[in-house]
């Protein structure tokens, strides 16, 4: 089944006076996992809901391998749905529910039987066929609604915060599952999540929604290494977010930017900025090292080195979060990874004086202040 | 330990029900049983000797008439009901206004039912609302009888009923995601489509409650008769009342209200019946 691929052409939308959706321009490509990231009333599932033909727009165009399709009602869009809370019918069994398109098209009951057996494969089902809805837990009910939408053959499957519902491990598994799906019947999904940890790890492309508009559209790898303004460093990952003036610019990538609770620190731009502008950094806290000794490093003016003192320790496991006091009183956090926790040198503890160190490209430019 | 104890005291409080229900309720049916097995006394009242001479009383076309005319118009109040109840009961049930909307479908009960009965006197009364407006706009040229009919019996059983029908209608809308509808059409499901194969059969057990609601106090009712109906339109409550005062044949008015007793136990068998068959299927 090849998947289309999805084009939002300046669209608007309003909800009585909000601006629930201001311009927005998104190119889906046909196949491909896509995600829309955001956090709640950023008007993501508006969106999924325009695609799915339950809401309409006010002005702006939705085509479907480049044909609009926002004369056609939902039943005649070929795209699907797979709704938060499962939207199964509860009068029906699990093979009822995946039969339920196909009996809508008058298929005879040998292809149901074959097809909603295929997909029952599909998503691992085939012992619960004859259960209610009502005795599935709710990963089991996520995947016969996926099953059910994949009957219908869609060019286009909408996901509207599928695993949200379920807890954090199920939530993992099924997350891995869709993946798998989607390799399998290699159609177009469209992702709608607030969660940053399920749109950075399945997707191909992410578009990172806030107050209806689009912030920033690019793979996972992009929107987490160069975030375009610092809701998207903030909203992705963790981050030290830090503003600073600029004191020397010195090549076409590196700038040094002198912080107040932080000293002079060597920064990366792929933005124009000028001799006292000021900046916001953000610096990743799993990209700074920490060390009890000071770092042997040969050439010092490519590296950032600050001295602090451990104000907190959380132990995580699979990794340690120091929160570091350095000498000028700003708060850095720094993530630890444990390769092998006990072998490690010395612990570093509470209280315990620490050097941290990291490569310039890490600390990012991501916005620069308008005077 | 705890949660036992709290189990027992809740247990004693059903049986403080269950010798209520003794003694209001099964005490006094067994005696209308009795009743109708015993002789006529003409001041009124009954003796203490056998007979079935009420049942002979009752067996003649006047009351199978009397007996399939309730039936009949109480099927039609009781359908009728749910054909409005539905749409009524989806509306409340996806509203932002729920609570206030149950609140209007409750407030009739506030009043006694013999005004409300009364009021529509006033609405489909020869100088009555209706055919005063219709005069005085020149559509009609004299009165429409609207009253004293089966048709007013219906529709005044209608309007008493009606929140029995919604309440149980809305219960079992409201237990349904509103997210399975769009569901259906994203699914390629026709409106009429979603209202067949997915609403409907999912407030099958709602549709038979409000059924039944409506039925049971349908088929025994007396006032609504009594006030709108005419000489035609003469029900079951009626007849039980007639002979009881005027006609003063009380094993008669007893062996009518067995009868009628046996009718709807059956209906309400087979409606329960009929909706856990498909339920199995």
């Amino acid at each position: 089944m090849p998947g289309s691929s999805v084009t939002i052409r300046n669209v608007d939308k309003y909800y009585d006076d909000f601006h629930v959706l201001k311009n927005i321009d998104l190119e889906i490509k046909e196949n491909e996992f896509f995600s829309i990231l955001g956090p709640s009333g950023c008007g993501k599932t508006t969106l999924l809901r325009i695609i799915a033909g339950f809401e309409d727009v006010d002005s702006g165009d939705v085509l479907l391998d480049g044909k609009s399709i926002l004369q056609l009602p939902p039943n005649k869009r070929p795209v699907n749905t797979i709704f938060q809370n499962y939207a199964l019918f509860p009068h029906l069994t699990v093979y009822e529910n995946i039969a339920f398109p196909l009996r809508l098209k008058k298929f005879s009951e040998k292809e149901i039987e074959e097809k909603v057996g295929w997909l029952l494969n599909l998503v691992r089902l085939e012992e619960h066929a004859k259960k209610k809805p009502s005795q599935l837990s709710g990963g089991q009910k996520q995947r016969v609604s996926l099953a059910r939408a994949l009957a219908n053959e869609p060019k286009v499957l909408l996901l509207d915060e599928p695993v949200s519902a379920l807890d954090a491990k199920l939530r993992q598994e099924l997350l891995i599952e869709l993946d798998n799906l989607h390799d399998k019947v290699g159609i177009t999904f469209v992702y709608v999540t607030h969660d940053q940890s399920e749109a950075i790890s399945v997707s191909d492309h992410v578009a990172v929604m806030n107050n209806g508009v689009i912030v920033q559209y690019g793979t996972p790898y992009e929107i987490y290494e160069s975030p375009a303004n610092s809701f998207v460093a903030t909203f992705i990952g963790e981050s030290n977010l830090m503003k600073g003036e600029v004191t020397e610019v010195l090549s076409e990538s590196y700038v040094k930017v002198e912080f107040p609770t932080l000293g002079e620190i060597i920064c990366y731009r792929d933005k124009p900025v000028k001799e006292k502008d000021w900046v916001l950094v953000t610096l990743r806290p799993e990209k700074i090292r920490i060390t009890h000794s000071k770092p042997n490093i040969s050439d010092y003016s490519t590296t950032n080195i600050v001295h602090g003192v451990v104000d907190e320790t959380i132990y995580m496991g699979y990794q340690t979060k120091y929160f570091v006091r350095t000498d000028e009183g700003y708060i850095l956090k720094v993530y630890k990874q444990h390769v092998s926790y006990l072998l490690d040198e010395k612990i570093i503890q509470w209280k315990d004086e620490v050097f941290l160190y990291w490569n310039p490209d890490d600390s990012y430019i991501v916005e620069v202040e308008e005077d | 330990m705890k949660s036992s104890k709290l189990l027992k005291s809740f247990e004693s409080y059903g049986y403080v029900y269950l010798f209520w229900l003794i003694v209001f309720f099964l005490i006094p049916v067994l005696a209308i049983l009795t009743y109708s097995f015993l002789t006529r006394d003409f001041q009124g009242g009954v003796r203490l000797q056998f007979s079935l001479k009420g049942y002979r009383d009752i067996l003649n076309t006047t009351y199978l008439t009397v007996f399939l005319r309730t039936v009949f118009i109480s099927l039609i109040s009781s359908t009728l009901s749910i054909f409005v109840a539905i749409p009524v009961a989806y509306y409340i049930a996806y509203s932002r206004f729920k609570n206030f909307l149950l609140l209007l479908v409750i407030i009739p009960f506030w009043t006694n039912s013999l005004i409300r009965i009364y009021a529509w006197i006033f609405i489909l009364g020869n100088n009555g609302l209706i055919n005063q407006t219709l005069l005085r706009l020149g559509i009609i040229e004299s009165y429409i009888k609207f009253m004293y009919n089966n048709f007013a019996v219906v529709l005044v059983l209608l309007y008493t009923y009606l929140p029995f029908a919604i309440l149980p209608l809305y219960s079992s809308i409201e237990r349904l995601e509103k997210q399975i509808f769009e569901a259906a059409l994203d699914l390629g499901c026709t409106k009429r489509q979603v209202f067949f194969k997915v609403l409907l059969p999912n407030i099958k057990q709602g549709i038979i409650s409000a059924f039944v609601f409506v039925f049971i106090p349908a088929i025994g009712t007396y006032a609504v008769p009594e006030l709108v109906g005419g000489k035609s339109s003469r029900l079951i409550g009626n007849e039980i009342a007639r002979q009881l005062t005027t006609a003063k044949n009380w094993p008669a008015a007893a062996a009518i209200s067995s009868v009628l007793l046996v009718i709807t136990i059956v209906a309400v068998l087979i409606f329960m019946y009929g909706g856990e068959k498909r339920e199995t299927r």
